[in-house]
């Protein structure tokens, strides 16, 4: 072990700190779909064996305990596309001052939760069978 | 105005942009999957079940399965050098650091070579 500090500095910064939470959020969603990531090819794979191995795939994936996963992807897809569209304007540059980033940081949260609900509202109140 | 100095500038030589390729491969991947999810997003939104049939017909459809290719192959390729990071920054011992990043990377590379075979597989015709 190096003796010199090391990331991830936990300890120094406050988590209460926007730019940390925004960051620390984003990076956890991003490994969220990662994961989420696993499932997607585990569905492609179960609809390329054919209908009897996607069936045995629907009787895992259609579990009422699998919805919270699902629930769980749409809030961490839509909060690490907004958080990320947020990183591209930055990397042009903009955004940059602190008062300007403090803004967009409670509009990623505005908007990504507003996506969510969107997507969520689509894909479990609007018919049982999604997703 | 140029900092370089006059001779700098006339060999050219300089920055291979070599440093950045990790940091610009990452916003690539960003970029071209803001579509790619949003396609994927609606289209399973838009999907009337999700029966076999139906999925694979989906699928067999030629825009259907090169979107699906493309999606899995920059998702995987974005995610790879995302988790690579998050491991870079967590776990510093250099062996558990390699074996780690070794995993990653066969992990992600089985995902992206599944993921398009299954869509081919579909896609042209093998599945049942």
């Amino acid at each position: 072990m190096p003796a010199r500090p090391i990331s991830p500095h936990l300890s120094v910064y406050k988590m209460s700190r926007y730019t940390l939470a925004t960051s620390f959020f984003n990076r956890l969603t991003g490994v969220g779909l990662s994961l989420g990531l696993l499932l997607l090819v585990y569905w492609l794979m179960a609809v390329a064996g054919g209908a009897g191995a996607e069936k045995r795939a629907e009787r895992l994936l259609a579990l009422p305990a699998m919805k919270p996963l699902y629930a769980a992807f749409i809030v961490a897809y839509c909060y690490h596309l907004v958080a990320g569209i947020r990183h591209l304007v930055w990397d042009t540059g903009r955004g940059l001052e602190r008062s300007q980033s403090r803004k967009s940081a409670y509009l990623i949260v505005v908007v990504s939760i507003a996506l969510m609900l969107l997507i969520g509202y689509c894909s479990f109140a609007l018919g049982s069978r999604a997703p | 105005m140029s900092l370089r100095t006059p001779l700098r500038q006339v060999l050219g030589a300089g920055s291979a942009q070599q440093g950045v390729h990790h940091w610009w491969l990452q916003r690539l991947t960003s970029v071209a999957l803001v579509p790619l999810t949003a396609w994927f997003v609606v289209s399973l939104l838009t999907l009337p079940s999700f029966e076999h049939a139906t999925v694979a017909s989906w699928m067999r459809q030629s825009s259907t399965a090169l979107l699906l290719i493309l999606l899995v192959l920059v998702a995987t390729w974005h995610s790879q050098l995302g988790v690579r990071v998050v491991v870079e920054d967590y776990v510093p011992a250099p062996g558990a650091r390699t074996v780690t990043l070794t995993l990653v990377t066969f992990l992600h590379a089985l995902l992206a070579v599944a993921g398009v075979f299954a869509v081919l597989k579909v896609a042209l015709g093998g599945a049942a």
